[in-house]
């Protein structure tokens, strides 16, 4: 075993820990905590990806400004205890599993099957690499962004924000 | 610092001019904004007329568009992430008529809810240039932005209402919804890029085509059943934007739960605009993977969503008591009958797609402002017994409500039958067995909807009159309501000029189609 | 090329180290005579007041989600100011462009009085 599957193996395992972790939390808030770990291993995913701008930018954006929406929303729900009731349709848990099962087991069967192509070249997605390509070759899906983010501020403020009268 | 690698040619001025009506839909969008701040409190209506003059001159801006390169069509933009054809021009011009005409009954509407602010106006305008960014996306990255642009416009808008319960029920579960499906279909995504190694869809074509040569696959492995996962993951959430069966849940609901504006322009722009998406992605990009050997391709997986959309969608509505409702199952079923314009593959049935598409558009926004000319302060007039002799009441608006409900229907001198004609006949005409009876199964719903579209005719002709209060008609509602029944009317007898129109659209798909196709028999 | 990061990789290997190691020390070492004072939450004297789990005003929801946009910015101009030379004026333009945008939703919020603290 090289060094990169050791590392592979030791930040996959963090994702899919953090993530089973998400789930299986009773208290929204851990629930939240546990999806930073996820976030963090994924970063550090990316960088052995050498895809080290994505790591960063999982981090700052993801691990930090969207989890502490996260965090927000759950304080602004203020769920306790007793309103984490099971769901009445407590069957349909049992369903997602023979399901989620399939599907694991088809995506398994298929990526046994092929034969996917190595990437080539050594070019790796260094911070330059990314600038130049998002303003030359990804400019109107660069700039289609900035309306969508525009769009989303315009939303979030109609739908958050309270009436005067 | 040097850079260690080539600095890729810059975008033109070319480039730019190519996207001048999604520049100046922002643009507007933008100064609708602005507009709206700049206005008083009880004058915010004039931003709505203020987008319309806006959706005007793009709609010019198109038109010359197409007179500037109507001759070297298909024009690429931008690194090929856009791509100005028939299908872009005339789809945008689609999104651009049902913007004006839900903005036209939007006014009336919020002002009865008392809701009536600038940012309902700009909100579409954003919905509506995500939908242009999408007609024109060549490549999986720009498509993908334009959609989400489109999806998250649409949530706020279904949830516009914000003190309606109702309301906000809708939004929720529409949003839950919409992002799981987005999340499906940019996992498709993925998979795809993974596989191919590209994001442009005319490149993914080459590369999946490469893969067979003679009936032979080419090099170790079998790429195909990735790309069936893919073409799975990416259909399901396609066909979720479309409300195809079985990804419709969510429809009725929402349709039901927003303001009636937005459903009236959530039931025709964006799912024109996730059509447009579907014929992108399946025809120009995943073209080779329409028929496989010993494998299932997209052609019989569509066949079996668009026979279970026309039936569940037609069937549902039957028992439906809410208007609103019922003409969100009949939206499902339109869908589905489109569906098979697409699945045809001929020039014909392209044709039909997007002729039943601008009808469509006409006849639902049309009788979407007869619902909200009976939705007045204090009465919801949701219900089909609201219809009750509206005949009596106002004879104008109960004839073009016929209309409209004949059109949907299909009957033979409106422009309805003229879509379903070129829609099912590409079937019947394709001659394969299994789309032949895909048309039988196709004419056997369209006889199952005559049912509950004529509960509506008898309401409004045969029922007694139960409520005195006029109904809610501004002037501009009532002059897009008579131009829509008049344009369906008249391109039910005389349907050559759309005919041409369509055909702009059709013949674009299938030369790009027959290329591909190409590449994959040789 | 990931050898590189092997400093970072053993920085954090040792900073979870030493935070685990702490929170164990802790825990084993340290002496454990809980009262019921000692364990009721600590509030400057006296009783606490209420449940430490209040419900937080939307207002903060506002201002979280404000603050998402322009850290998504951010993340945007930054590989831009690295290749700022080699682009020219045509990425100054571009990202121009791009900003504007988001100045006008800006303007926009603030204008509606978004930022004010009613």
């Amino acid at each position: 075993m090289t060094f990169e599957q050791i590392l592979f193996i030791l930040f996959a395992g963090i994702v899919v820990g953090g993530a089973a972790s998400v789930l299986l939390q009773r208290n929204p808030l851990y629930s939240a905590f546990s999806l930073i770990t996820t976030f963090v291993g994924l970063a550090c995913l990316y960088v052995t990806l050498k895809a080290q701008f994505l790591g960063v930018v999982q981090i700052v954006v993801y691990a930090g400004a969207i989890m502490m929406l996260f965090v927000f929303v759950i304080m602004l729900l203020n769920i306790r205890d007793e309103d984490t009731a099971v769901d009445p349709n407590r069957f349909l848990v049992y369903l997602t599993i023979p399901l989620g099962a399939i599907l694991l087991g088809a995506l398994l069967y298929v990526v046994t099957k092929v034969n996917l192509a190595q990437p080539t070249g050594d070019e790796g997605g260094t911070v330059e690499r990314i600038g130049t390509n998002l303003l030359t070759k990804y400019l109107l899906p660069f700039e289609a962004t900035s309306v969508l983010i525009l769009m989303a501020v315009v939303g979030a403020l109609h739908l958050a924000k309270r009436e005067k009268e | 610092m040097n850079l260690l690698f080539e600095l890729p040619p810059l975008p033109t001025l070319r480039d730019t001019m190519l996207i001048v009506p999604e520049l100046m839909l922002t643009l507007f969008a933008c100064a609708a904004l602005v507009v709206d701040i700049a206005l008083p409190r009880g004058k915010k209506s004039l931003t709505a007329w203020f987008c319309l003059v806006g959706i005007g001159f793009v709609a010019l801006a198109l038109v010359q568009q197409y007179t500037l390169n109507a001759d070297k069509l298909p024009v690429d933009a931008f690194y090929q992430m856009a791509r100005i054809d028939g299908l872009s021009l005339v789809f945008r011009g689609i999104f651009l008529l049902a913007a004006a005409l839900s903005i036209v009954l939007s006014v009336k509407y919020l002002d009865v809810e008392n809701e009536q602010r600038g940012e309902y106006y700009a909100l579409i305008l954003f919905a509506t240039t995500g939908m242009m960014f999408m007609a024109i996306g060549s490549d999986l990255i720009s498509i993908y932005i334009g959609l989400e642009l489109m999806a998250l416009t649409v949530y706020v808008l279904v949830g516009y209402l914000k003190r309606n319960e109702r309301s906000n029920e809708a939004a929720m579960k529409y949003f839950f919804m919409g992002i799981f499906s987005s999340a499906v279909l940019l996992y498709g995504m993925s998979i795809l890029y993974g596989v191919t190694g590209r994001t442009n869809l005319g490149q993914i074509s080459e590369a999946i085509a490469g893969y067979t040569q003679n009936g032979q696959l080419q090099g170790e492995g079998d790429p195909r059943m990735m790309l069936i996962l893919a073409l799975v993951l990416i259909g399901a959430g396609l066909l979720f934007k479309i409300a195809a069966v079985p990804f419709h849940m969510w429809a009725p609901d929402a349709y039901e739960g927003a303001p009636t504006s937005v459903t009236a322009f959530m039931s025709v722009g964006p799912k024109a605009a996730a059509y447009v998406l579907l014929a992108r992605v399946l025809l120009f990009g995943l073209g080779p993977l329409r028929d496989m050997e010993g494998l299932p391709g997209w052609s019989i997986m569509l066949g079996v969503v668009a026979a279970l959309t026309m039936t569940v969608g037609n069937i549902g509505a039957v028992t439906q008591e809410n208007i609103k409702r019922m003409l969100a199952y009949s939206s499902i079923a339109q869908a589905g009958y489109i569906m098979l314009g697409v699945l045809a593959g001929t020039q014909m049935g392209y044709r039909g797609v997007v002729f039943h598409l601008v009808i469509y558009t006409l006849m639902n926004t049309g009788a979407f402002t007869v619902i909200i000319s009976l939705h007045r302060k204090g009465i919801i007039g949701e219900k089909v017994d609201d219809l009750n002799g509206l005949f009596a009441k106002a004879p104008g608006v109960a004839v073009m409500m016929l209309v409209f409900m004949l059109s949907l229907a299909g009957i033979p001198t409106t422009a309805g039958f003229i879509g379903k004609y070129f829609l099912f006949g590409s079937l019947i005409q394709s001659g394969k067995p299994w789309m032949v009876y895909l048309a039988v199964i196709a004419v056997v719903n369209t006889a199952i909807s005559f049912y509950y579209y004529a509960r509506f005719i008898r309401a409004m002709f045969l029922n007694p009159l139960k409520e005195e209060a006029p109904l809610t008609l501004s002037q501009p509602m009532r002059v897009t309501m008579a131009v829509s029944a008049v344009l369906v009317m008249l391109f039910g007898i005389y349907p050559q000029p759309l005919i041409k129109v369509a055909d702009l659209a059709a013949k674009s798909i299938s030369t790009v189609y027959a290329q591909a196709s190409g590449i994959a028999s040789n | 090329m990931l050898a590189e990061y092997l400093p970072t990789l053993l920085f954090l290997i040792v900073a979870t180290g030493i935070g685990i190691a702490l929170i164990l020390i802790g825990n084993f070492l340290g002496p454990k005579r809980p009262s019921p004072e000692k364990l009721s939450p600590y509030e400057c004297g006296f009783n606490a007041f209420e449940d430490a789990r209040m419900q937080f005003d939307v207002r903060y929801y506002l201002i979280a989600i404000l603050f998402i946009v322009f850290d998504l910015e951010i993340a945007f101009v930054y590989p831009w100011a690295l290749v700022f030379r080699e682009l020219g004026v045509f990425g100054l333009i571009e990202m121009g462009v791009f900003l504007a945008l988001l100045f006008i939703g800006f303007i926009y919020v603030w204008k509606k009085g978004a930022l004010e603290w009613e």
